[in-house]
């Protein structure tokens, strides 16, 4: 015991994981989930829980719920809160840890707005259709526009969970999960706090989201095919497959871990952020940003790039994010990069929960010596000279860290190092 | 570990700037007819198109183009120009803001439909009428977005949810992080529009209906539209660079009002000033997310050291801010 380091290579506290859960399109919880990655399975399919008549695209990585029934689906908040619960639930169970917890609750979500069945039933008591005639009926009915209480899934879990202080409701996009560790690390750094809770939950599927997606052309529209649609690094790769799910951990301190005998899981060993000043919705096509997020958190480790075996992909499976990602890759490593795979070609792009689901698959390959693959590889885009980890699980020895890219519209960007065993 | 504030970018119903919301007591400004029933503090007018370029003014709604004037004040303010490149930012933020012509199109339609076919109904006429940047212009992080793009700031870029609450934890999270030295300078803020349909239904049962009163003696929110970001930074590498500090923020303090008793309750603490005490929200309305901030940057202005706020629903905060004396 007295030979492990309580302090980092700046002298901060070691922020460990001491428990994990998730819920993605392949299960309710991680073990579910991690079968279905490391087997190379597809989690997206047809939109069931909605009409997707006249929709571009039709599909997704649905997690639906006991609460949905067809043509009226949880609304976006609740779906949020209960997705959110179901992996943080896990992730403290597999921790030891009861609430109340005394540390901070971050916690990457997406903006939820009052959605159309709550607008027309405000519509519904309303004398008109005006602005003034809405907002005169909404004031009469405020279980209509408590769905649009715009953090209220946060302070739904942080009072289930009895966190401390004002629960951090964070949204930097596809980023938000990464943000939500990179914030609850600090938080132990600064020593506000011994042990945080840190994830993401995300429920944009809707059908208004789903359209606005679609106009930006951002979306895969591969209908006829949705399991084969989301095909990062490939050739024919044509936008995203949104999907639902949640990622949580616990993170604690290495002292306050080992002082309550915790079983140690792994470790956040870096964060990196930065904000892209190109464009709302494209990298910098010269990769500068996105690769400086990548040697921040590298450096922010302490340890040589060399240690790093493992890159979970932000790998949306657009054509530009692909691209730009794999030349910021080469910039940081060289020639020959690490293996490389994009798991949302399994389970979506989880948007504001994709940062924590993809932190806590990285400490599961790292864990079991296992890398989950990229799937839909018929057609690997040969210019990225990347490992993407094709088709199947990669049986791996000595692979100690790795990292989990996520990189925002707006511009966010973050990258997460994590390591098992060092 | 002193924090000082080196910049401010404040708008409201009081005007733009510092001079502007330093006079006290000052008369609120009002608009009771443009939203009635709801009495709302209108936007000072200002010419944002001169501000912010063409191209980028079309990608954003009201309350981006007023975050980002807001922001590029408060970097000006600071003379941090220079500092951009290295700057964290912060923003608070609600749900963006909708094409409220097309929602009221659609909701004067909607009820003519057959219950069964809204979902297709709605599905071709979102597809066909909403325009595709507008979703850019809504997300909330896109404030944040649009100020790193207009202004190069090209640190750590982070958003949070949530009314009030958030617009102080963005602050107080600014100020833990300069003061442990790992943000060398940072941009912290919110802006919030009233003047808005969208932004009103969000918040409808907990607006005061036609007569405008002064915060001790409503139970409910008058809202106003406004922006208040702070520049932040170490006293000492403030004054190595010829920063000139306007006040030292000593604390940021947030934490939630238990709620054990269920629905909260308007008439309690949250909206009652101390005597002696600006009431802020007198001033320039509620300004929600950026509420907390501007609170924080007026009495800094003011030469005041203690600031408190409330969240309409959660959250209870407090800061300390000391005169700077050279």
């Amino acid at each position: 015991m007295k030979d492990i380091a309580l302090t980092d290579h700046l002298g901060r506290p070691r922020v460990v994981v001491t428990g994990m859960g998730m819920v993605t399109a392949l299960g309710l919880n991680l073990a579910e989930s991690w079968a279905g990655l490391t087997a190379g399975r597809s989690g997206v399919r047809d939109i069931t829980r909605f009409d997707t008549t006249g929709m571009r695209t039709r599909f997704g990585a649905c997690v639906d719920l006991p609460g949905d029934r067809p043509g009226r689906p949880l609304p976006a908040g609740e779906r949020v809160a209960t997705l959110g619960a179901m992996a943080f639930d896990e992730a403290l169970a597999q921790a030891g840890l009861t609430a109340p917890i005394a540390g901070p609750f971050c916690f990457g979500m997406p903006p939820i707005e009052i959605e159309w069945p709550a607008r027309t039933a405000i519509r519904e008591a309303a004398t008109g259709a005006d602005g003034m005639a809405m907002t005169l009926s909404a004031a009469e009915l405020p279980g209509q526009v408590a769905g649009g209480e715009l953090f209220s899934p946060a302070v739904v879990l942080a009072r289930r969970y009895g966190t401390r202080g004002i629960p951090q409701a964070v949204t930097t996009a596809c980023a938000s999960g990464g943000t939500a560790i990179q914030l609850a690390t600090e938080a132990l750094r600064r020593g506000e706090a011994s042990v945080a809770l840190a994830g993401g939950a995300e429920a944009s599927m809707t059908p208004e989201t789903l359209i606005r997606f679609a106009l930006l052309h951002a979306l895969s529209n591969r209908n006829d095919d949705p399991a084969a649609a989301s095909r990062p690094f490939s050739l024919s790769r044509d936008g995203f497959v949104m999907g639902d799910g949640a990622g949580a951990l616990v993170l604690e301190t290495m002292e306050h871990a080992l002082a309550r005998g915790a079983t140690v899981l792994g470790e956040i060993l870096g964060v990196g952020e930065r904000a892209d000043t190109f464009h709302r919705t494209r990298s910098s096509p010269d990769a500068v940003p996105v690769a400086g997020v990548m040697q921040d958190a590298i450096a922010d480790s302490g340890l040589p790039p060399e240690v790093f075996g493992y890159i979970n992909a932000h790998g949306t499976s657009t054509p530009e994010n692909d691209k730009t990602e794999a030349m910021a890759i080469h910039m940081v490593f060289g020639e020959v990069a690490p293996p490389t795979s994009s798991t949302k070609s399994m389970i979506g792009h989880t948007l504001s929960a994709a940062g924590a689901i993809e932190a806590v698959i990285c400490l599961m390959a790292l864990r079991d010596q296992l890398l989950p693959p990229t799937i839909n590889q018929d057609d690997t885009d040969p210019a990225l000279n990347l490992d993407v980890i094709p088709h199947q699980a990669r049986a791996v020895t000595g692979v100690k860290a790795a990292l989990s890219n996520s990189f925002g519209f707006g511009g966010q960007n973050v990258c997460v190092a994590l390591g098992v065993g060092l | 570990m002193t924090v000082a504030i080196t910049g401010l970018g404040l708008i409201s119903c009081l005007g733009e700037g510092r001079e502007a919301h330093s006079a006290w007591p000052a008369e609120p400004v009002l608009d009771e007819t443009g939203f009635a029933p709801f009495p709302i503090h209108p936007l000072t007018p200002l010419k944002l198109e001169d501000h912010i370029p063409r191209r980028e003014f079309r990608q954003m709604e009201g309350w981006q183009r007023l975050g980002t004037h807001a922001a590029g004040l408060a970097i000006a303010d600071a003379g941090a120009g220079a500092l951009v490149g290295q700057m964290d930012l912060m923003v608070a933020a609600g749900g963006g803001e909708r094409d409220t012509t097309l929602d009221a199109t659609l909701l004067a339609e909607i009820l003519t439909v057959a219950p069964s076919d809204r979902e297709a109904w709605l599905n071709r006429k979102l597809g066909e009428g909403l325009r595709p940047t507008l979703f850019l212009a809504q997300l909330s992080n896109l404030l944040a977005g649009s100020i790193s793009i207009l202004h190069n700031v090209a640190g750590s870029s982070r958003t949070f949810l949530g009314e009030e609450a958030a617009g102080a934890e963005a602050l107080r999270v600014a100020h833990a992080r300069v003061a442990d030295g790992t943000s060398r300078i940072m941009l912290v803020g919110a802006a919030w529009i009233a003047a808005r349909w969208d932004n009103l239904l969000t918040y409808a049962p907990w607006l005061q209906q036609n007569a405008w009163a002064p915060t001790a003696e409503r139970e409910k929110l008058v809202p106003g539209s406004g922006a208040a970001f702070l520049v932040l930074e170490k006293l000492d590498a403030a004054l190595a660079r010829g920063a000139r500090p306007l006040a030292l923020l000593e604390e940021v303090r947030t934490d939630m009002v238990p709620l054990d008793t269920g629905a909260p309750d308007v008439s309690a603490a949250p909206f009652q000033a101390p005597a002696g005490a600006l009431a802020v929200a007198d001033a320039t309305g509620h300004l929600m997310e950026a509420a907390f901030p501007m609170a924080v940057a007026m009495a800094a202005l003011a030469g005041k050291q203690h600031v408190t706020g409330f969240g309409h629903r959660h959250g209870h905060f407090a800061a300390t801010v000391k005169e700077y004396r050279a």
